[in-house]
């Protein structure tokens, strides 16, 4: 069966250059841009992983996480969340909310490669 | 003392010589009939004994030892401090001012690394365009057998990229050389703006004549404000000064608002402007030309100063909120109604104002955009008008940390005066 990965972000040269690195490890990678409908992107086709950025257009990525952890249907689903801010309070925030993984950008691709594989296998539980 | 022997007045006021010497170093301290009788005997006011240039120095160090638990102990014999070490007393109180005004610089800056938008949008948007440039490099130098057409697309994504993060880069330490040669210095733009009017006197000269100077040229020659900041409320202040010295001409308003006993409802109606317009112009003023000057405070709907002229013997607070007794604030509670009310500012030496207040009502994004409300109250000296009044005049002070109104219903803290009268 075929991975699926959505990323959810607004930087198109960053959405980019991830879609480039999962896809050639074999993921089918979807991208979506607005946060304010990201919730209902997710529930309508709930992906492998979902790569998650904090700062977004519309909607901040904690709120995204927070209503995705009380829909039954999302609550397990593995979140690996991106941020610029790369602040301890942040971090806590994400923590609070129940994100699988955590990471500060500007991040390595391979770091990238490598949590959301791990996602995937289930060898990363929520923290 | 001079021209009298200390032994003489001391035997016409019934103490003996070395009382009076030590009442003289202010060792003893004086106060009631004895003040009054010396001061009899002297030709002089008894506040002329009382006070003088030591009562600042004396409140600085009030305050200085209201922070500290040993000081406060020694309170009782401040004066006598003050009378026999003036000039450690004065090198106290001014490094006591000075660490004052650094923490008060520190505040604000560190109130600036954590809430700053502009620091934090682009700190931000340098973050992600170096994750874009990072993410697609590797991409580029780590895969061997990437297609052509991928490749050049991500060189063009890396030049975009490259271009956006010099630009904001740029733009980052643009705004960080500017803060650190000028605003953090001066603490807030507001006060760099209260330390340029008290320069000039509140009175712009330029802006009186019939060709008046551009406002822009004015404030580009102000070296005194620094910070982008401070220059842009300057700029907004004259603009408005100038519109309000079209409608009320200087020599006209001066020589009607004399004959009038400086009521701004009369001047209002006489020039067809609003109350507020008749406030500012009136703090403009200059005070050799009226025997007197006249203050002015504004406030914000929150209640934050805005604009502040003193004047001598009503103080204005700098760092911390204002007395909430002020009728300022009673006309910020009611937009539109005037108050005109007699207050009696607390002190060593109490003197009564005749205040004017109003709260008018400003519509920046047109009528369906935010109410912006604008109070403001206008200080005239007791000596300047004729204050005659059936009701007893409204007791207020400058802030409540240093305000002698012990009793005081509105208090919100306790005074570190209020032992000390």
């Amino acid at each position: 069966m075929e991975k699926r990965v959505l990323l959810v972000e607004d930087e198109p040269n960053i959405i980019e250059a991830i879609r480039f690195i999962l896809s050639r490890d074999g993921w089918s990678v979807e991208t979506h841009v607005d946060g304010a409908t990201a919730v209902e992107k997710v529930l309508a086709a709930p992906p492998d992983v979902l790569v998650l950025d904090v700062m977004l257009p519309g909607r901040s990525g904690f709120e995204i996480l927070r209503d995705l952890r009380a829909n039954p249907e999302t609550a397990e689903l593995p979140v690996l969340m991106l941020t610029a801010k790369g602040q301890e309070r942040d971090r806590e925030q994400a923590e609070r909310y129940g994100v699988s993984c955590f990471m500060k950008k500007p991040f390595a691709n391979s770091e990238v490669l490598e949590t959301v594989n791990a996602l995937q296998a289930g060898a990363l539980g929520r923290v | 003392m001079t021209g009298r022997k200390q032994a003489d007045l001391a035997r016409s006021v019934g103490i003996s010589a070395s009382y009076l010497n030590l009442i003289e170093h202010n060792r003893r301290r004086i106060g009631g009939k004895l003040l009054s009788n010396i001061a009899r005997e002297l030709g002089v006011e008894p506040s002329a004994l009382s006070e003088g240039a030591e009562a600042a120095l004396l409140n600085a160090l009030r305050e200085a030892a209201a922070d500290h638990e040993g000081a406060a102990e020694d309170l009782p014999r401040l004066e006598e401090f003050v009378g026999r070490f003036p000039g450690w007393a004065r090198l106290l109180a001014e490094t006591r001012q000075r660490a004052t005004g650094l923490e008060h610089a520190v505040d604000v800056l560190s109130d600036r690394m954590t809430h700053d938008p502009f620091l934090s949008a682009s700190l931000h948007e340098v973050i992600s365009t170096v994750t874009a440039i990072r993410s697609t490099a590797t991409i580029l130098a780590e895969t061997r057998d990437i297609d052509p057409e991928w490749r050049d697309r991500f060189h063009r994504n890396m030049a975009e990229e490259s271009a956006r993060l010099a630009e904001s880069a740029e733009a980052l330490v643009r705004y960080l050389d500017e803060a650190s040669s000028a605003e953090f210095a001066a603490s807030t733009p507001q006060e760099e703006l209260d330390g340029w009017l008290r320069q000039s006197g509140y009175h712009v000269a330029e802006l009186e004549r019939a060709l008046p100077t551009d406002p822009e040229k004015i404030v580009g020659r102000a070296e005194s404000l620094r910070s982008a900041a401070a220059r842009s409320l300057a700029l907004s202040y004259l603009q408005r000064y100038r519109k309000d010295a079209e409608h009320m001409p200087l020599a006209a308003f001066q020589e009607e608002a004399q004959k009038g006993g400086f009521d701004p409802a009369a001047l209002a109606m006489r020039f067809g402007v609003d109350l507020g317009a008749v406030f500012r112009r009136l703090a403009t003023l200059p005070a050799d030309r009226i025997g007197g000057e006249i203050g002015l405070v504004s406030c914000d709907a929150s209640g934050t100063l805005t604009f502040r002229k003193p004047v001598d013997g009503f103080p204005l607070p700098r760092y911390s909120a204002a007395c909430s007794l002020w009728p300022l604030y009673q006309a910020l509670s009611r937009p539109m109604a005037p108050v005109r009310r007699l207050v009696e500012m607390g002190g060593r030496s109490p003197r009564l104002f005749l205040t004017y207040s109003v709260c008018q009502s400003l519509q920046p994004a047109g009528f369906d955009g935010p109410q912006v409300l604008e109070a403001a109250m206008l200080i005239l000296p007791q000596d300047m008008v004729d204050a005659a009044e059936a009701r007893a005049p409204l007791e207020i002070g400058t802030s409540c940390r240093i305000c002698p109104r012990a009793a005081c219903a509105a208090r919100r803290e306790p005074s570190i005066m209020a032992e000390a009268f």
